[in-house]
């Protein structure tokens, strides 16, 4: 009943952080854009309950290669270690308070940063500009924010229902 | 919030093998994606799908761009506007001015059929030069010897008597016109048919009518034509109009002053006037630079010999005798 109510969002955030992600920018401002899809697959994985896991990452990394052009598999991969990591630490995560969440996902997005450079590398792929290693401190800021905006989207409609 | 199980280890084991197949997987499509070609044909079967979503990214810069746009658009079309109105304004005024051509035409034509009537041949020459000075008031025509002009036609434009012609040169020839100090033109009123002369005072729309007797029956308003007298101006065109009438120094005269009906500081063209020639051929009259005009060769019977003789002569002849 009551993930019936919310099972809008889940779909709703994923494309937009699909659009957010697709979203022209300018030049400049490229390196900085935060790698939103990892937001919030991390949030449906640690908040989830436990239904969101690694396929569920997978897939949506695999439609990110799709809509972004990347190499089919790349960001599935890089989603999946994501989401791995962190079902391995959920339940210390889920009662963190939220700027420590912040700063694991921080670490998170850096370690996948790392692992993007390793495909990059073992692929034989020009590697991103440095300025690139910036967007995980945005995208580190970006989940306060963002963790209790999906919360209360997600919990609004269980207290309305 | 209490709802959050501890996984157990064999969910851990489960798990870690669930992550190496998936990582698997992805290396392979990598791999494939990266090395082979094969996958590209379902790559573009899932762009296609993807059209939508792209689409969507695309909306926000389209929309702002689109703003922007019409920002601009509303820049130009505001500045068209302004430039529109001020070539409308042009238009407009070149449009009034058209009109009063195309009026002006139409009293030329009238004239034309009106001189037709009385057997006279009229040339259109335009003018070259004008001169209004106080003392001197002349025009230059693009018309001289050449064209058949000799000294001593009349002059006139759609309103009236503009004056005659003094001088000519192969190409040019000169007109005194009314208005010059040195000009007279005998004419009469056509109320009372009173004959006076007005002479010319050096001003464009002005006219002096000196030394009329007290007793003569003339009022302001009147309208005076050509009497004819003198031979130089033929009959019944108009010259001007009686603006005021006063008496002079002496109280023995009055001294009128009289509007010119013809237009001599406007206009482009003239009509010389040729007195007892017979029409043209048409044909004949067009090839000689002779304004057509709608009338017949020969006109009822009191067509005199000369004239039917130019007439019935060909055309080169009756062109070549001026």
């Amino acid at each position: 009943m009551r993930r019936a109510r919310n099972s809008w969002v889940l779909p709703v955030s994923v494309l937009l952080a699909l659009l957010l992600g697709l979203l022209p920018l300018p030049e400049l401002l490229q390196p900085l854009r935060p790698y939103w899809l990892a937001l919030v697959v991390a949030y449906w994985v640690i908040e989830g309950e436990g239904r969101q896991g690694l396929g569920f990452a997978f897939g949506v990394g695999l439609l990110a290669d799709l809509a972004f052009g990347s190499l089919l598999g790349e960001q599935a991969m890089r989603l999946v270690i994501l989401a791995f990591i962190l079902q391995r630490f959920r339940n210390q995560l889920r009662f963190f308070p939220v700027p420590q969440q912040a700063l694991a996902i921080g670490g998170l997005l850096l370690n996948d940063r790392v692992v993007n450079a390793a495909v990059h590398l073992a692929m034989g792929i020009p590697q991103l500009p440095w300025s690139y290693w910036l967007a995980p401190l945005i995208g580190m800021l970006l989940w306060p924010p963002l963790f209790v905006l999906l919360d209360s989207l997600r919990l609004s409609r269980r207290k309305a229902g | 919030m209490s709802y959050s199980p501890a996984a157990p280890r064999s969910g851990d084991v489960a798990g870690t093998l669930r992550l190496l197949a998936f990582l698997a997987i992805s290396v392979g499509l990598l791999v494939a994606d990266h090395h082979g070609e094969w996958l590209s044909r379902a790559r573009a079967q899932a762009n296609v799908a993807m059209q939508p979503l792209w689409w969507l990214a695309g909306l926000p810069s389209r929309l702002g761009r689109n703003v922007r746009e019409d920002a601009v658009t509303r820049g130009l079309l505001a500045e068209d506007n302004h430039r529109l109105r001020n070539e409308l304004l042009v238009a407009n005024a070149r449009l009034a001015r058209m009109q009063a051509d195309a009026a002006e035409n139409q009293r030329l034509r009238a004239m034309l059929d009106a001189t037709d009537d009385g057997r006279m041949d009229v040339q259109l020459a335009p003018i070259l030069d004008i001169d209004l000075d106080p003392t001197r008031q002349r025009l230059t025509l693009r018309a001289g010897s050449r064209e058949g002009v000799h000294v001593g036609q009349s002059v006139i434009d759609a309103g009236g008597v503009l004056g005659q012609i003094i001088g000519t040169t192969p190409t040019t020839s000169t007109v005194l016109l009314l208005t010059d100090p040195d000009h007279a033109i005998p004419v009469e009123v056509v109320r009372t048919g009173v004959r006076l002369i007005v002479y010319g005072q050096g001003r464009a729309d002005l006219l002096r009518l000196p030394n009329v007797p007290l007793s003569s029956d003339v009022e302001p308003g009147d309208v005076l034509v050509t009497s004819g007298l003198g031979g130089r101006f033929p009959p019944g065109f108009p010259v001007g109009r009686i603006a005021t009438l006063a008496p002079d120094d002496s109280r023995a005269f009055l001294v009128g002053e009289v509007m010119p009906t013809a237009q001599i500081d406007r206009g482009r063209d003239v009509l010389l006037l040729r007195e007892g020639r017979g029409p043209l051929p048409a044909v004949a009259r067009r090839a000689a630079g002779w304004t057509a005009v709608g009338a017949g060769v020969a006109r009822g019977g009191d067509v005199d010999p000369a004239t039917a003789a130019a007439a019935a002569a060909p055309a080169a002849p009756a062109e070549a005798a001026p």
